[in-house]
C-alpha cells in the first residue's frame, strides 16, 4: 500500500478515477499510514476515520454509476485545525475552543468536499494561528518528519509535516504571515498563499482579518494548482473575497513561460540569510537562466532586513506586521469570553468582569495572551496614531515597493525562510527571534500578493530548504507556470523524509 | 446666547439649559444588518440568530445594502450631506449581549452629517435644529434578568441594524427636547425607515445636557451629563427636567460645580423615581479602540446611487402640512393631525382625487377615525378604511342621504368591511327619510305630544329656540335618527306657524 501513498494528489485522483484504485483502498492508506507513523508525528489533532471511509466509499459507489466525479474524487486531504466543519471540533489547538463544534463548514472545506476530497482529520497549529513552530499549539508539539528533533515550521506545522511524512494526499493551511510557506520550506513541500481575496475566508476561525488566507500545502506544483483551483473563486459569504473567475491553472501549467523575467529582491540576500539557502537559490537562478528566463536585480527598500552588531535581525516589515496582526487579532479573539461558547472557568465568580478574565486567562496560552496585549496596546487612545496607523503606512510603502518591483519583472524570487528548520526550544524564549523566522514570507501578507513556496534542495544536514515566488494580485497561474519550469528542470533530490521508508 | 453684562442687577441669574440629543432608531428592514436573520421584535429568546450574529468562530458580515438605503433615506430627509465614501470601524468593549465583544459601527465617517430638523413647537412656532451626524451600526442584543439566579441573553436584537442621529446642542427646553424627538419619530416613520414605536424599543434617548449660568455678567458652565438608555417620551422629557433642577441646585450649592472642574459625566435614570442617577466615574470610561473592520468593504456612494435614494423621498410631513392649509384651506391643527404619518395624507388625498369634499373627508377621518386609531393604538390609516369607502360616504353627506349621526355609525362599521357606506347605511336603516308624508306624520306627533314646547316656541319668547331645538329632537328620535333633519326642520317651521 505504500506506493498509494505516494502517489501526488492529481496521480491519485487519476488512479481512482481510472479504476486503477479505489478511493476507500486510498483511503485506508493514509489512515493506516496515520496509524502506523503520526504518534512519531503528532500532525493531526483528530482524525475522522469512520467518515472518511463513508465518503470514500460513497465516491466508488458514483464512480460505480458511472457519475462525473470531481477533480479531487477520492484524494484524503488534511485540513488545518482553524477551518470550521460540521464534524468533529474546530480547537485552533487552544484550550479555550477543545471542544468547540462549530454549526456550519468553512466555503474551502466545503469546495473540497464539493470535488470530492475525503477530509481525513485536522491537524495540528500554533495556538491561533500565532507561531512559527507549533510549538504554541495547547495540545503539544508536531515534529518535522525530515528530523524529529527540529521543529516542522508553523502555524500550519500539521499540515505540512502531514504532506510531507505521506500521511495526507495534500493539505490545507492558512497564512498570516508565512503560516503555509515557512512550514512548506521547513518540511520540504510546495505551499500557495494566495492573493488575498482569491479564496474565501468564510469558516477560517480569523487572526489577522487583513492579512489571512487558505491555500493548498502538497507534495508537488501541480497539486498546488489543483487544490488552488478547487478552493478559490468569490463566496457571498466573505466580502472581501473577489468575485472573479479562477483559471484553469492545471491546463496552462506545462507550458513554460517564454521570456520570464524573475526578480531578485537584493534586500533579501543579505548576511542575514542562511549561506546554504542563498546558495540553493543562486543554483535555482541558474536553472531559470538555462530554461531563457532573465534574472534582474530589483528592490523592496522597504522590507530591507537590518541586522546589528550581535546579529539580531530587524525589519520594518516585521515590526508592521506585529502592530496589524495583532490589532486585528486583539480584536477577533474578543469574543472568547467563557460567555456564549468555548472554555469557561470552573472557579466560582463574583462578576462578569472576573468571568470574563479568569476564563481568558485559563484558555489561552502565553504566545494569544501576549499578541492581544501587544494589539490592545497598539489600538489604545492616544497610541493608536503612534503604532497602528504608522504600521498602515508602512505597509502601503511595502506594497508600492513591490508594485514598483514588479513593473521590471513578472515574479520575483525570495528565500521562505532565513535558516532551514531549527531545534525544538531554539527559539521559545525569545519571542522576537521567533518572530523572525516569518522576516521573509510577511511583506507578501501586508502587500495582499500571492507567494508559493516551493523546494529548492537539502541541506548539507538533509533538511529541506525552500524559495518563494511573489507575484502580481491574481497571478497565481504564473506563479504555478514558473514553479512547474524549476520543478522540471532543477533535478532535486527526492523530497521524500528518510523516517518514511525506515518506518514502513 | 451671548453673556449678558454688567446691565443686569446685581446677583441676578439667567440659566439657559444647552441640551443635545442622541437617538437610535431600529430600521425597519426584512433582515438584520450583516446577516440574515430576520429582524423581528417578540419572537421567542434566541430564534433569530445565526453564526453570525452570535459571533462564532470564523464567520463573516455581510452588509445589508437595503439598512444602507434606508439610513440614506433619512440623512437625506434631514438635508445632510452623503459621503461618497464611509466605511465600518470596530467599537470594541466587552458586554454579554455583545457577542463579538465589538461593535461594527461608524466612527470618524458617518454616512450623512450636517443636516437639520425643523421641530414644530404649538401655536405653529418652529425650531429648527441642526444635526451634526447620521450613522449605521448594528445593534446589541438584551440582557433579561427575569430569573434569581442567573441573567439570561437573548440575541435576537443583536445584529438589527440601528441609525445613531447626533444633534448638535440646540435645544434649550423640556419642550424642545420633547418635540425634536416626536419630529423626528414622525420623520422616519413616514420615510418607512422604522416603526419607531416605542415599546419595541425601536426608539431611544440619550440626551447630554448642562447649563449656561450668567450672574454678574460671568457665565457658568456646568457638567456636561449625558443621559444613557431612555426608551419612552416620557423618560426623556422627565430626565431632562430633572437634570435642570439638579444642575441648578448644585450650582447654587457649590459654585465650583462646573465642566472646568468635572468634565463630562454618564447618569442612569430610574423610571420609579424620574430621577437621573450616578452611573459610571470618568476612572472607569471606556476606550473603545475604534479601527476600520478588515471583513467589510468601504461603502461606496455614487452620485446616481445617492439619487435614486434622493428620488424616492417625496414630500416631507411639514410640506405636506403647509399644503393642506393652502390648498385645502385646513387649519394648522387639522393639517397638523392628518400628517402625522404619510398613508393617513395619502388616504384623504385618494378620497379628494374620486372627487370627494375635503372638509366632509377631514370630518370623517379626525372624528370617529382618530377616535378609532386612538383606541386601537394605530394611525388613521391603519384602521382599515379605504378611499373608496371614503369617498362614497362623504358624498352620502353631500348629497343629503345620511345625516352625521349616522354617517359616524357607518364610519365605524366600514373598518371590518370591503363593503360599500350605502349597502351598510341601508342595511342597518340609516339611510335619510326624504319621504315627506312620513316624515309629516312624525312631527304631527311631537306637535301633538309636546303642548308646553309648542307654546313656547309660539310665543316667540327668549325660550323659544330652546323648545324648537327639543321638538327637532323629539322628531329625530321616533325616526330613529333616520329624518333629513332639514326637512324635519322645514316641517316643523310651517306647522308652527314661523315662516310667517
Amino acid at each position: 500500500m505504500s506506493q498509494l501513498t505516494d502517489l501526488t494528489a492529481r496521480r491519485l485522483a487519476v488512479a481512482v478515477a481510472d479504476g486503477q484504485t479505489s478511493a476507500v483502498e486510498a483511503t485506508q492508506a493514509y489512515l493506516d499510514a496515520i496509524a502506523s507513523r503520526d504518534q512519531a508525528i503528532s500532525a493531526y489533532n483528530e482524525t475522522f476515520a469512520e467518515r472518511a471511509i463513508q465518503q470514500a466509499r460513497s465516491i466508488d459507489e458514483a464512480r460505480a454509476k458511472g457519475a462525473a466525479l470531481g477533480p479531487l474524487a477520492g484524494v484524503p486531504i488534511a485540513i488545518k485545525d482553524n477551518l470550521a466543519t460540521t464534524f468533529g471540533r474546530t480547537t485552533c489547538s487552544s484550550k479555550m475552543l477543545a471542544d468547540f463544534r462549530a454549526p456550519y463548514t468553512a466555503t474551502a472545506v466545503a469546495k473540497l468536499e464539493a470535488a470530492g476530497a475525503v477530509i481525513l482529520g485536522k491537524t495540528n497549529m500554533d495556538e491561533f494561528a500565532m507561531g512559527s513552530s507549533t510549538e504554541n499549539s495547547a495540545l503539544g508539539p508536531t515534529r518535522n518528519p525530515w528530523d524529529t528533533g527540529r521543529v516542522p515550521g508553523g502555524s500550519s506545522g500539521g499540515s505540512a509535516a502531514a504532506v510531507a511524512a505521506r500521511l495526507a494526499a495534500a493539505a490545507i493551511g492558512s497564512d498570516t504571515g508565512g503560516s503555509i510557506r515557512q512550514p512548506a520550506a521547513f518540511c520540504g513541500v510546495v505551499g500557495l498563499k494566495p492573493t488575498y481575496g482569491r479564496v474565501s475566508r468564510y469558516g477560517l476561525v480569523a487572526y489577522g482579518s487583513s492579512l489571512d488566507q487558505i491555500g493548498p500545502m502538497t507534495r508537488d506544483v501541480a497539486d498546488a494548482a489543483l487544490l488552488a483551483g478547487v478552493i478559490a473563486g468569490g463566496d457571498p459569504r466573505d466580502s472581501t473575497c473577489v468575485d472573479q473567475s479562477v483559471p484553469d491553472y492545471l491546463a496552462s501549467l506545462e507550458t513554460p513561460i517564454d521570456g520570464l523575467r524573475i526578480g531578485r529582491p537584493s534586500e533579501f540576500f543579505s548576511e542575514a540569510l542562511d549561506g546554504e539557502i542563498a546558495a540553493a537559490i543562486e543554483q535555482a537562478c541558474q536553472v531559470y537562466r538555462s530554461l531563457g528566463a532573465t534574472i534582474v536585480d530589483v528592490s523592496l527598500p522597504h522590507s530591507r532586513i537590518d541586522v546589528d552588531a550581535k546579529g539580531q535581525l530587524s525589519s520594518y516589515a516585521v515590526a508592521a506586521y506585529y502592530v496589524v496582526a495583532t490589532a486585528e487579532a486583539s480584536s477577533n479573539l474578543a469574543r472568547y469570553d467563557g460567555v456564549h461558547y468555548g472554555h469557561r472557568t470552573e472557579d466560582k465568580v463574583d462578576d462578569i468582569v472576573a468571568l470574563y478574565s479568569r476564563s481568558r486567562g485559563e484558555g489561552f496560552g502565553d504566545e494569544v495572551k501576549r499578541r492581544i496585549m501587544l494589539g490592545t496596546f497598539a489600538l489604545s487612545s492616544g497610541y493608536y496614531d503612534a503604532y497602528y496607523n504608522k504600521a498602515l503606512k508602512v505597509r502601503r510603502l511595502i506594497k508600492n515597493d513591490f508594485d514598483t518591483a514588479l513593473t521590471a519583472c513578472d515574479v520575483l524570487l525570495a528565500p521562505v525562510t532565513p535558516t532551514p528548520a531549527f531545534e525544538f526550544g531554539e527559539k521559545t524564549d525569545d519571542p522576537l527571534q521567533m518572530y523572525l523566522a516569518d522576516v521573509y514570507t510577511i511583506s507578501a501578507n501586508l502587500a495582499g500578493l500571492p507567494a508559493l513556496a516551493i523546494p529548492a534542495g537539502l541541506s548539507a544536514a538533509g533538511l529541506p530548504i525552500g524559495m518563494q515566488l511573489i507575484g502580481p494580485v491574481f497571478s497565481e497561474e504564473t506563479l504555478f507556470r514558473a514553479a512547474a519550469m524549476f520543478e522540471q528542470a532543477a533535478n532535486l533530490p527526492d523530497m521524500k523524509p528518510p523516517m518514511i521508508d525506515e518506518s514502513s | 446666547m451671548e453673556t449678558q453684562d454688567s446691565q443686569m442687577p446685581d446677583g441676578a441669574v439667567t440659566i439657559l439649559p444647552i441640551i443635545g440629543l442622541e437617538i437610535h432608531v431600529e430600521l425597519d428592514t426584512e433582515t438584520k444588518m450583516f446577516c440574515r436573520c430576520r429582524n423581528r421584535f417578540g419572537d421567542p429568546p434566541n430564534t433569530n440568530v445565526c453564526p453570525v450574529c452570535i459571533g462564532m468562530p470564523g464567520v463573516l458580515p455581510v452588509m445589508n445594502g437595503k439598512a444602507v438605503e434606508l439610513a440614506m433615506t433619512v440623512g437625506l430627509a434631514l438635508g445632510c450631506t452623503v459621503r461618497k465614501f464611509t466605511k465600518w470601524d470596530r467599537k470594541s468593549y466587552y458586554y454579554p449581549d455583545l457577542p463579538k465583544n465589538y461593535q461594527i459601527s461608524q466612527y470618524d465617517l458617518p454616512l450623512c452629517e450636517h443636516g437639520r430638523l425643523e421641530v414644530p413647537l404649538p401655536e405653529g412656532e418652529a425650531k429648527t435644529v441642526a444635526i451634526l451626524r447620521v450613522h449605521l451600526e448594528e445593534d446589541a442584543g438584551k440582557n433579561v434578568h427575569d430569573n434569581p439566579t442567573h441573567t439570561g441573553v437573548d440575541l435576537n436584537r443583536a445584529g438589527v441594524p440601528l441609525l445613531e442621529i447626533v444633534s448638535e446642542p440646540d435645544m434649550n427646553s423640556v419642550q424642545q427636547v420633547g418635540a425634536y424627538a416626536r419630529a423626528m419619530q414622525r420623520l422616519v416613520r413616514w420615510l418607512g425607515a422604522s416603526q419607531a414605536n416605542m415599546q419595541m424599543g425601536h426608539m431611544r434617548f440619550e440626551p447630554n445636557i448642562n447649563l449656561h449660568i450668567t450672574r454678574d455678567g460671568v457665565t457658568y458652565k456646568t457638567p456636561i451629563i449625558e443621559v444613557k438608555n431612555l426608551n419612552s417620551f416620557r423618560a426623556l422629557e422627565s430626565a431632562v427636567a430633572y437634570e435642570i433642577d439638579r444642575q441648578t441646585n448644585e450650582w447654587q450649592a457649590d459654585n465650583a460645580f462646573t465642566l472646568e472642574n468635572l468634565g463630562k459625566q454618564n447618569r442612569g435614570y430610574d423610571d420609579a423615581t424620574g430621577q437621573t442617577v450616578f452611573q459610571r466615574s470618568k476612572e472607569e470610561a471606556h476606550d473603545y479602540r475604534y479601527f476600520p473592520d478588515p471583513d467589510l468593504m468601504p461603502v461606496i456612494v455614487s452620485a446616481q446611487w445617492r439619487d435614486r435614494v434622493a428620488a424616492g423621498i417625496g414630500e416631507l410631513p411639514l410640506a405636506r402640512r403647509r399644503r393642506y392649509m393652502d390648498d385645502y384651506k385646513l387649519t394648522f391643527k387639522e393639517a397638523d393631525a392628518l400628517t402625522q404619518d404619510a398613508a393617513t395624507g395619502d388616504l384623504l388625498e385618494g378620497a379628494l382625487e374620486a372627487g370627494a369634499d375635503a372638509k366632509r373627508c377631514v370630518n370623517l377621518l379626525l372624528g370617529r377615525g382618530a377616535a378609532l386609531a386612538n383606541e386601537r393604538g394605530c394611525t388613521i390609516a391603519e384602521i382599515g378604511v379605504s378611499a373608496g369607502q371614503l369617498t362614497d360616504l362623504a358624498g352620502m353627506l353631500t348629497a343629503g342621504e345620511i345625516n352625521a349621526t349616522s354617517a359616524a355609525k357607518v364610519f365605524d362599521k366600514l373598518v371590518d368591511t370591503d363593503d360599500g357606506p350605502q349597502a351598510i347605511a341601508a342595511a342597518a336603516g340609516l339611510l335619510a327619510v326624504t319621504d315627506t308624508a312620513e316624515i309629516e306624520a312624525w312631527v304631527d306627533d311631537a306637535i301633538a305630544a309636546n303642548t308646553q314646547a309648542v307654546e313656547e316656541v309660539r310665543s316667540g319668547g327668549k325660550k323659544q329656540k330652546k323648545a324648537f331645538g327639543f321638538l327637532m329632537g323629539q322628531v329625530m328620535q321616533k325616526s330613529r335618527g333616520a329624518a333629513q333633519p332639514g326637512e324635519v326642520q322645514r316641517l316643523l317651521r310651517q306647522k308652527l306657524g314661523l315662516d310667517g
